[in-house]
């Protein structure tokens, strides 16, 4: 079997925090905190979490946005996380991003052809001047952005149109894999489902690998082939789509499942309301981080910190409750909705 | 007051904003009414004047540029009628906001004690002794624990959350009679948010306050409203209850909204879902629409639809639409 696109094995990013007299280190954030997972050719893998728990973060080291902490970033069997910016740059072209907001992440001052021909430019993958407008058209087309946009500035389009023209971008470079950092969550409703559709069938097309970052658990059941849920800095849950969605096993999952709001009244859903806040990501707590919150906390929980194991064939859990004998007993509490 | 008078009935409510390339049309005649305890929702996506609609109520749009025009009648009196003194003697006590951003609707430099005891004894002329121990009381009704110790904190010292539980106690502080949310748990996390919404649930039970919902989320409507109303353009295109609106939606926009929400559960069933696309983008609200406002995207639209504009007209039992070729069911027997 060959090895997957992207290895990501152990990563640790802390951000420190400096302050003091002498403007010392005072304390870091455990941003990522321990992360591995791997993407495929061709597959959609989600990262999903609430606000803080790194998953944007763990994007970002990937690309090698800043140097990480510790562990490796391995892309088609190469690592890449030391590598100097001469080195990675022929790499980096076959991973791309697509941001959050499409308002910010375009250059005002580059019409639309620019835009989409500078990574065509970048890293020389047009011959000849007829071949970069070839490959500008192509593109264009590819997202569906009307021909006579590439002439206009960007601040002429809608959200959906300037998330269109950041795709375009991305698929400007020919990448392997592209990095959606939250790139649905700032669209309408009508326009995020024309974006997500149209992911899917560049990916079916061009046989893209999407590593999918979301914060919106209905767009992930439907886009994704995989899911990993991430809390504070950690993997707490990770499985192919349908074992999260319809049998979680971590406790964080099933709350977070089940705080979704369905657009559909009066069904009776039993709803896993959690108590209080995410803790710090500074002062990280004892034992299993989810402890603060968890309704099936016990003892072990308090001082034992969990290790994502295989639970199930393709399914890890960082779970106590998890454990070999214990692993019905948990199905059960759990995994109900 | 007697039974029959809604708590808050709107007529043809328009809000327009003069700016350099003509006027925004940004509410264009809008009416509904709310009774006392209700939860209305209004929803639709950007710019389809949802907002603007709830800065109206609370005559909170600046004019100029904009302009507030219609009757806007809350328990009898017209609200557009009043001077700004009589306004700020309503807002804040019969009539409440909670916003999207706890952040920037709280004062950072004052504590959360001094400005839910601000809130108190502007609109109760209570004395100070009184205001502290009510609001330490709103701080635990809305679930913040250590109350007394969180009366001294800033707002940068709470988690969002938190922040917006302190919104909805200087909400509540006076006992409104009408709660506008805008957009209230848009900025939190999904755990968070499910957190808010039972709580205003239960006080919205407990308080016997009406609520207007004001969001983008189907999923949230579904969960805490009654009765909802979709709108499109700055232009109410369906109003019916909750129930009915999902379970048969009327106008085309409304359809095209709820196909395009992916739900939880629904591509396990059916691998090769696909979610529905409302191809096009909105109309720009600076030119008259002639016609009805969805007709440049809708799948039925007709020359009719083009050149005439549809009336709100009674498709089901409650339930209204403007579309010229909605189908009326027959009234239930």
């Amino acid at each position: 079997m060959s090895r997957p696109l992207l290895e990501v094995n152990d990563l640790k990013k802390y951000f420190p925090i400096k302050g003091g007299l002498l403007g010392g280190i005072k304390a870091q954030v455990h941003a990522v905190d321990g992360v591995s997972f791997h993407v495929s050719r061709g597959e959609t893998l989600s990262l999903v979490g609430e606000s803080g728990c790194g998953k944007s973060t763990v994007g970002r080291a990937i690309l090698g946005l800043f140097d990480i902490t510790a562990g490796q970033v391995v892309l088609d069997g190469k690592r890449i996380d030391q590598l100097s910016a001469r080195v990675l740059r022929p790499l980096r072209r076959r991973m791309q991003v697509v941001f959050q907001d499409p308002f910010s992440s375009l250059n005002p001052r580059m019409k639309v052809r620019d835009i989409i021909a500078e990574p065509v430019r970048n890293f020389g993958l047009a011959t000849s001047k007829a071949d970069l407008e070839h490959k500008i058209r192509a593109v264009a087309e590819l997202v569906r952005l009307p021909q006579d946009a590439l002439g206009r500035w960007p601040h002429e389009f809608s959200g959906g149109q300037r998330q269109r023209i950041g795709i375009a971008r991305a698929l400007a470079a020919e990448p392997d894999l592209i990095i959606c950092d939250e790139a649905v969550s700032a669209l309408d409703v009508s326009v995020k489902a024309q974006i997500v559709n149209l992911l899917q069938e560049l990916q079916k097309q061009l046989g893209l690998a999407l590593l999918f970052i979301s914060h919106d658990l209905a767009v992930v059941e439907h886009m994704t082939h995989r899911v990993a849920v991430m809390y504070l800095g950690r993997i707490v849950e990770m499985a192919p789509k349908r074992e999260i969605f319809a049998a979680p096993r971590h406790p964080y999952t099933s709350a977070l499942l089940s705080a979704v709001p369905v657009p559909e009244p009066a069904t009776d859903r039993r709803r896993v309301v959690l108590k209080g806040d995410v803790p710090s990501p500074i002062n990280l707590p004892s034992g299993c981080r989810f402890h603060t919150r968890c309704p099936y906390a016990f003892d072990r929980c308090r001082v034992e910190d969990p290790e994502l194991r295989l639970s199930d064939k393709d399914h890890f859990v960082a779970c106590h409750l998890q454990q070999p004998g214990l692993a019905g007993v948990a199905g059960v509490a759990v995994g109900q909705d | 007051m007697p039974d029959s008078l809604p708590l808050l009935e709107v007529v043809d409510l328009q809000t327009h904003f003069r700016t350099p390339d003509g006027i925004n049309r940004a509410v264009d005649g809008v009416s509904f009414t709310v009774k006392a305890g209700e939860t209305l929702a209004v929803v639709g996506e950007s710019g389809c004047g949802k907002s603007v609609t709830a800065m109206s109520l609370l005559r909170l749009v600046p004019e100029p540029p904009g302009k507030i025009a219609g009757r806007i009648l809350f328990q009898g009196r017209d609200l557009l009628a009043l001077t700004e003194r009589e306004m700020k003697a309503i807002r804040g006590k019969e009539l409440s906001m909670i916003f999207q951003e706890p952040m920037t609707s709280l004062n950072p430099v004052l504590t959360i004690g001094f400005q839910l005891r601000e809130t108190l004894r502007l609109h109760e002329k209570v004395d100070r002794r009184t205001a502290e121990r009510r609001a330490i009381e709103l701080l635990d009704l809305v679930g913040i624990p250590e109350s007394r110790r969180r009366m001294s904190e800033y707002p940068h010292q709470l988690s969002g959350g938190m922040r917006q539980r302190v919104m909805i106690a200087i909400a509540l502080a006076c006992s409104p009679k009408l709660l506008i949310a805008d957009e209230p748990t848009t900025a939190l996390d999904v755990t968070i948010q499910a957190q808010i919404l039972d709580l205003m649930t239960d006080l919205k039970r407990r308080i016997g306050a009406a609520i207007v919902l004001i969001t983008h989320d189907l999923g949230v409507v579904a969960e805490v409203a009654e009765r909802v109303m979709v709108m499109y353009a700055g232009r109410k295109v369906e109003e019916a209850p909750v129930a009915d609106l999902f379970r048969a939606p009327k106008h085309p926009y409304t359809q095209g909204l709820l196909g395009a929400v992916p739900r939880l559960g629904a591509s396990l069933l059916d691998a090769e879902s696909k979610l529905l696309e409302i191809p096009g983008v909105v109309p720009s609200l600076k030119q008259r629409i002639v016609g009805c406002v969805f007709a440049g995207r809708c799948p039925h639209a007709t020359d009719i639809c083009r050149e005439a504009m549809p009336a709100l007209d009674v498709k089901a039992p409650n339930h209204i639409a403007a579309c010229h070729h909605a189908a009326t069911e027959p009234a239930a027997a």
